[in-house]
């Protein structure tokens, strides 16, 4: 499926992925209210991947139903909406609110790196605070909830296990990885929000540990992101333990429908090592 | 790769009232109709058409119509700018009876492709217009390239009296011609589409707000077919242009809000 913050702006955008092969689409993240994001640069390259920080724009939960219910009706897959909140209870507003065009799936993206200027600490760095969002949004709706959490906590596995506990469907793991580039020409960070999140390749290891870890630790799915690029790279997603993985940057490296790319690699691998199922290689490298 | 390449103003030509070539000693080698994404550090980043270029240098046509490009434009030679690029499609040269249409600063990016065209033998009539005399750019470098020039401004003050796309009607009811390019306003855009529509193959070159300028962030894809004007566009077939129902309508701003135009 496609991970959120890539492509996933309008309605418009995630209909033209799922026309490129992707099984599910995953909206930008929805906040309460219309939000600029940063100014340019948002994203650079470097050799391992991308550093992006475009600091959650987005029309407003109001503004952006309709671009939902657009993707919804048109594209060819379901469409996952995703949504941050700059409080707790923002957060569970904005999910009741998203809720109300009947979203298969609602991702609580509890782990952006690039505005704690404006938020403070993700809340995917607390057990107590990831806890209490999910707890409250269950309370009120019954649509299935993902928890999206960060890789650069000590003790991812205890926050999944405490997202499980207060009822989300699944976990989806993991956000981009802070980090910095500096021009040295210039002496400044490239970014104009000065740190960004690391994704792409040098994501892709992170990644399968931080699914491996909580793959042990929960029952509930949990869905694989970081740095997969090609059908190997979501193999090695699916043995940590991921029971479907999400797709981002490579779009850049192998095209928009780099979604049907990776299948057809999975599925030849399967094909070549006489599986019958994908289900067979869910969690076998534990 | 996706980065900054700091590169130095060489010169700043006027062009017109708040329009000005800035040049640059680099060998950007971009196909006309590309664009480049150009960085002021610690303010934005924003795309440029290419308007002009050489083995040597190339030169963007800034219009001072925002804080970016209000800055953009007062950068002197020695200065530096961040240059990513070049991005997107370009025109694709076909047939050898041209017409150009270019309304404002768009005019730039099509005098780079008649530059292209005319060295492969081709025949230009390049229709230049604007609201008046004044305001039309780039008709003396159209004319000392070779192309025939026809200039509409909407006041009669020179030219014929009318739209850029009046003349175009016109010729195309006196002559066969083999593509249109068109590069300005929206709306100007939209009708040279539909005025080509079904008689002569065409391509016109959009704009839209951008964030990366290489296909992953999904600003700049449009309503309601969803391509990326940054990848499958700027440049897109006439026929593309009239499914994209937003063109003329809204756009959407740096939060991704629509805004009508």
């Amino acid at each position: 499926m496609l991970a959120s913050g890539v492509m996933g702006v309008s309605g418009a955008s995630l209909k033209y992925v799922s026309e490129n092969g992707a099984g599910a689409v995953v909206s930008k993240s929805i906040g309460p209210e219309e939000r600029k994001g940063h100014p340019n640069p948002v994203l650079a390259e470097f050799k391992g991947g991308f550093l992006n920080a475009v600091g959650l724009p987005n029309a407003g939960v109001e503004n952006s139903l309709g671009e939902l219910e657009f993707a919804q009706k048109n594209a060819s897959c379901p469409v996952i909406v995703s949504v941050f909140g700059g409080s707790k209870d923002e957060f569970v507003d904005v999910a009741v609110k998203a809720n109300s065009i009947g979203p298969p799936m609602i991702e609580l993206d509890l782990s952006c790196p690039n505005t704690e200027v404006d938020f403070g600490k993700p809340f995917a760095t607390s057990c107590d605070d990831a806890a209490y969002i999910i707890r409250e949004i269950k309370q009120r709706i019954s649509t299935p909830i993902m928890a999206k959490l960060a890789p650069n906590v000590p003790n991812l596995a205890e926050i999944a296990k405490a997202c499980e506990d207060a009822g989300a469907d699944a976990i989806s793991a993991v956000n981009t990885m802070p980090g910095m580039l500096i021009d040295i020409e210039t002496k400044k960070p490239v970014l104009y929000n000065k740190s960004g999140g690391v994704s792409g390749p040098a994501l892709h290891p992170i990644a399968v540990k931080c699914v491996y870890d909580i793959s042990r630790t929960v029952k509930i799915p949990v869905v694989g992101i970081g740095g997969v690029t090609t059908g190997k790279d979501a193999l090695q997603m699916m043995m940590a333990g991921a029971t479907a993985v999400q797709i981002g940057t490579a779009i850049y490296y192998r095209g928009i429908d780099v979604f049907r790319q990776v299948c057809e690699e999975m599925e030849t691998y399967l094909k070549e090592n006489n599986y019958s199922s994908i289900n067979e290689i869910i969690g076998a490298a534990h | 790769m996706e980065y900054p390449k700091m590169v130095t103003v060489d010169r700043v030509e006027d062009e017109a009232a708040g329009i000005k070539n800035i040049f640059f000693k680099h060998d950007l080698q971009a196909k006309p109709g590309q664009f480049v994404m150009a960085w002021l550090p610690d303010m934005d980043e924003k795309p440029f058409a290419v308007g002009f270029q050489t083995a040597e240098e190339f030169g963007l046509t800034v219009s001072a119509v925002g804080p970016f490009s209000n800055t953009f434009s007062q950068v002197k030679p020695g200065d530096r700018v961040g240059i990513r690029g070049p991005y997107g499609t370009g025109y694709k040269l076909e047939g050898k009876k041209l017409v150009m249409v270019g309304g404002g600063y768009g005019t730039a990016s099509l005098a780079l492709l008649a530059d292209h065209a005319l060295q492969q033998g081709c025949e230009i009539t390049f229709i230049v217009g604007a609201r008046s005399k004044d305001l039309l750019v780039y008709t003396e470098r159209i004319k000392q390239m070779g192309c025939t020039l026809i200039t509409t401004t909407n006041d009669g003050s020179e030219g014929m009296q009318g739209f850029t796309t009046d003349a175009l009607e016109k010729l195309l009811s006196e002559q066969t011609v083999d593509k249109v390019f068109s590069c300005g306003p929206e709306k100007m855009l939209l009708k040279v589409a539909e005025v080509c529509n079904g008689k002569v193959s065409c391509e016109v070159s959009l704009e839209r707000y951008m964030k990366c300028g290489f296909g992953i962030c999904g600003h700049c894809c449009v309503d309601p077919i969803g391509i990326r004007l940054c990848v499958e566009g700027p440049v897109v077939p006439g026929e593309t242009a009239l499914k994209i129902t937003e063109l003329g309508n809204y756009h959407r701003v740096q939060s991704s809000r629509k805004e009508t135009l």
